[in-house]
């Protein structure tokens, strides 16, 4: 089936935020921290401004509490005395000219004394940086299975590495906005998001509301990736304030620079493995220490924290595991969600050290992966019993016969005995992604969805799962039309707008086929049996009946209801950090083919594979779509995106010096699939969004280090660093020079 | 600027006649945007970076927000307003658009090389459509997009469609 809204996309008629007319509206804009820690002495505006003009907002203004609500209330709408980070919100004006208004926020001055700000996580924080705690340890997590010392004292070898990545921008095409209006006493706000009861729960805590004086709406989502998952609630908090002391609709859409400065990226991340092997080159011990830079509030750092803790020991069977995680608070802006949600770092650092382990033992590295990779009955490092029917031995081997490695390496090696400057490499890696939130995190959401019957015969799936480019509105109504039978055209989903839609939870976590898809398919059982019907009723008799039922009863509404249950058999205990982690995994072997040229040190990804096993394909041109887009963020993550920080501040806010794979930086993206299907997702499907991320980079990195002979432990590996490795410089000063 | 003489434009949009008073310092994607409520052509970075903007510009692919309002007087413009559905359809198979804030320039550059094949005699699709930046398709459902619509219905119009 076609993308539903793929036409309106392709002629411009969709219509973003700022897109919608809104008459009366005021521009919004925002008066941001010059640095990344102190006090604010005092605000100054400039006497040449005449700002009875402009509304202007201060902490002060804030009805409820000043928190924007989320895991911890510690994040501040505007900061009242203190800043933690550069570009923290102080002020906000709205003006009816988008122009005066961004002058005038330069006509305001944020005074801070400064104090010592922490950005370094490799060091404890000095006692003048501590800010939390004794430490500014914002969350530990410890995963713990067997004895690991003692297993590291019987390994006949022990391999230690240390991986680092960096920060990444997600740079959606549409940049974050949002635009807020009051109407018979009920806040709406409507914008670009992907959790609309986020910003719902958000906003009646800060404007001490009611539920049903608040609503949040979603304006068609300009791509997400994790940014519009928390960041949305702070702008839409913005634009409700304005609006609300102007009396006047207001609209803030960040530009280009705003949002790369002021909003969330990936968290940066060092991952330390010791890893023991027996004679044979299997695992016997991973001791794996997981810092991630969690910036200055906690937001999501717990549970992006959590996700990559529990995805570090990779696909890979082990008796004695520990992995100890950290989450640092430090003076950055808060890092946040982006696709993967810790995973990529942590695959990134195990998939790397594989490498690092097969050739400290002389060891191939599809070898050493095949002795080891689970096998259904294996446990996890959480002790969780793999029983899914993947088969991931013949899944990497799959992936590396589509990638002729054998026969290129051939090729490769007689490239390196010919030609000065070109070097050919092929890198793997073998992971897994877990679907649907961590743990307990799907009973504790208990999500609920409804699919109504309407008068005309049609059925309205309402939810507040949200289509920001992946296919929601598509494969909700794939799944529905097949379910109940009917033609596509007869399935309408509402609009994510908290009035009208149950909380089937946020648009996140490869969950939105996998879990909410499979309550369409129980919400339409409900429908059906709601009008007496068995399941065998489909199509034009159900829809007779659908039509008949309101004829009898006109006015009435007919809704059929679902609200998540666990899958039989999942167990996980939070206190111990023990079980079933995840309800399901997709599994992913990827393999890339690089070339690096010895004299300017750029490295072109020549090839990729991308072979997973997600269950059933729901949708074979939008899964492949969602494969190829997450392979060419995790190329750029691995080889270009370079967060540069200045004291704090991100130095390279612009799509002019943060550079992002473009049609020429790529190959093909060869996409395949294995479809095991998987009985408690819908049709068999598991989640699928975020597993493309945790394979490229360390695949694209180990095909480096084969092509070049060194072990790069550092993403992004620009050709500054690369340099630095293959010439013995130091990065930072070869960037000087 | 405030105040700044408002600076009267005729130029021809979409094959009509448009006239327009704007600030002239005012881009040619604000003009589009808000003063004529042609909301299809996005901004992405507003820095020509990302090609979200593309218009074609007396038959060439141009970034609007590079573009000073008072350079259009008297020129030729088409926007994605202008592109006819079917002509794109190829583009709906390939799975070319996802969260489509990038669409509307990927559709006006991809719809210049449709009309200039002769350019990959020298170039590859690659190459023509590097000025466009999509962050969700890994671009190969744009390029196959491309390749079918080679073989679809040619355009009837003056501008792109």
């Amino acid at each position: 089936m076609e993308r539903i809204e793929g036409l309106a996309k392709l002629t411009g008629a969709e219509r973003y935020v700022d897109d919608l007319p809104v008459e009366g509206a005021l521009w919004g804009m925002t008066v941001r921290s010059p640095i990344a820690r102190g006090r604010i002495r005092k605000i100054r505006f400039d006497p040449a401004v005449d700002w009875s003009e402009f509304v202007v907002v201060d902490h002060r203004d804030v009805p409820g509490a000043n928190e924007v609500l989320l895991i911890e209330p510690d994040q501040p709408i505007l900061a009242a005395d203190r800043v933690r980070h550069v570009h923290e919100p102080v002020v906000l004006l709205a003006h009816p000219s988008r122009d005066a208004v961004r002058r005038a926020v330069r006509s305001v001055e944020v005074v801070v004394d400064p104090e010592p700000a922490y950005f370094d996580v490799s060091l404890p924080p000095r006692p003048d940086q501590v800010q939390r705690g004794g430490d500014n340890v914002m969350k530990r997590i410890e995963v713990r299975k067997g004895d690991v010392e003692a297993a590291l004292g019987r390994a006949a070898r022990v391999v230690e590495g240390e991986y680092r990545t960096g920060a990444q921008e997600h740079v959606y095409i549409e940049t974050q906005g949002m635009l807020a209006w009051e109407e018979d006493g009920v806040l709406f706000v409507q914008g670009s998001l992907q959790c609309p009861y986020y910003v719902h729960k958000a906003a009646l805590r800060a404007f001490g509301r009611d539920p049903d004086r608040v609503r949040i709406v979603q304006a068609p989502t300009g791509g997400g990736f994790g940014g519009k998952e928390e960041y949305p609630s702070m702008i839409a908090l913005h634009a409700a304030l304005l609006a609300l002391k102007a009396g006047r609709p207001v609209k803030i859409v960040y530009d280009r620079g705003e949002d790369m400065e002021a909003t969330t990226k990936r968290h940066p991340s060092i991952v330390r493995h010791r890893t023991g092997v027996d004679g044979d080159g299997r695992l016997v011990a991973q001791d794996i220490d997981v810092v991630m830079d969690g910036g200055a509030y906690v937001t999501l750092s717990p549970v992006v924290l959590s996700r990559g803790v529990i995805h570090a020991a990779g696909p890979y069977r082990c008796g004695d595991v520990r992995i100890a995680g950290r989450a640092m608070l430090t003076n950055s802006p808060p890092h946040g969600a982006f696709r993967g949600f810790g995973a990529p770092q942590t695959h990134f650092a195990n998939e790397r050290h594989m490498d690092v382990v097969a050739a400290a033992l002389v060891l191939d590295p599809i070898e050493l992966r095949r002795r080891n990779l689970l096998v259904d009955g294996d446990e996890t490092a959480t002790g969780q019993v793999i029983s899914d029917g993947t088969d991931r031995l013949a899944l990497l081997d799959r992936a590396v016969e589509l990638s002729s490695w054998r026969e290129k390496e051939v090729g490769h090696r007689r490239l390196a005995r010919s030609d000065p400057w070109l070097r050919r490499g092929m890198g793997v890696a073998c992971f897994h992604h877990g679907a649907g939130f961590t743990g307990s995190g799907e009973v504790t959401l208990a999500s609920r969805l409804d699919v109504a019957g309407l008068p005309d015969g049609r059925v309205e799936v309402r939810s507040a799962n949200i289509e920001m480019g992946q296919g929601t509105l598509t494969i909700f109504t794939q799944i529905a039309a097949e379910r109940l039978g009917v033609d596509p055209s007869a399935v309408v989903i509402a609009e994510a707008d908290t009035g009208r839609v149950p909380n089937s939870g946020p648009t996140v976590a490869s969950r939105t086929a996998m879990v909410v898809g499979r309550l369409v398919e129980e919400a339409c059982d409900d429908l059906r049996a709601r009008l007496g019907l068995g399941e065998e009723t489909r199509g034009q008799p159900f829809r007779q009946a659908l039509v008949g039922w309101h004829a009898e009863r006109p006015g009435r509404e007919l809704v059929g209801e679902a609200q998540y249950e666990p899958p039989p058999g999942i167990h996980w205990d939070d206190s111990t950090y023990r079980g079933d982690a995840y309800a399901a995994y997709g599994w992913g072997a990827y393999v890339a083919e690089v070339e690096v040229d010895l004299r300017t040190y750029g490295v072109r990804v020549v090839d990729f594979v991308a072979l997973q096993d997600v269950g059933t394909v729901l949708n074979p041109t939008l899964a492949r779509g969602q494969v190829q887009g997450g392979v060419a963020q995790g190329i750029g993550w691995a080889l270009m995106e370079d967060c540069r920080w200045q004291d704090g501040a991100m130095a390279n806010a612009q799509l002019t010096n943060y550079i992002v794979p473009t049609f020429d930086d790529l190959p093909a993206i060869r996409v395949f699939f294995d479809e095991t299907p998987w009985p408690s997702g819908p049709r068999g499907a598991k989640g699928l969004g975020e597993l493309p991320i945790d394979g490229p980079a360390p695949a694209v990195v180990n095909a480096i280090a084969r092509a070049v002979g060194i072990q790069p432990t550092e993403i992004p590996l620009v050709p500054e660093r690369l340099m630095a490795l293959l010439d013995g410089v130091e990065a930072d000063r070869a960037w000087i020079a | 600027m405030p105040g700044s003489p408002e600076l009267k434009l005729s130029f021809t949009l979409n094959g009509r006649p448009a006239t327009v008073a704007v600030d002239p310092a005012a881009r040619l994607l604000d003009v589009l945007r808000y003063d004529l409520a042609m909301t299809g052509t996005k901004e992405g970075c507003g820095e020509g970076e990302c090609g979200a903007c593309t218009v074609w510009l007396d038959g060439l692919p141009a970034d609007s927000c590079l573009v000073p309002a008072c350079q259009i007087e008297g020129r030729d413009v088409w926007t994605i307003e202008s592109v006819d559905p079917d002509r794109v359809r190829a583009l709906l198979t390939s799975g070319a658009t996802q969260c489509g804030a990038c669409t509307p320039g990927v559709v006006m550059t991809a719809l210049w090389i449709l009309e200039n094949p002769e350019l990959l005699r020298t170039h590859t699709i690659r190459e023509m459509m590097s000025g466009n930046i999509c962050r969700c398709t890994g671009y190969d459902g744009i390029i196959e997009g491309i390749e079918a619509a080679m073989d679809g219905p040619a355009r009837t119009a003056e501008g792109p469609a």
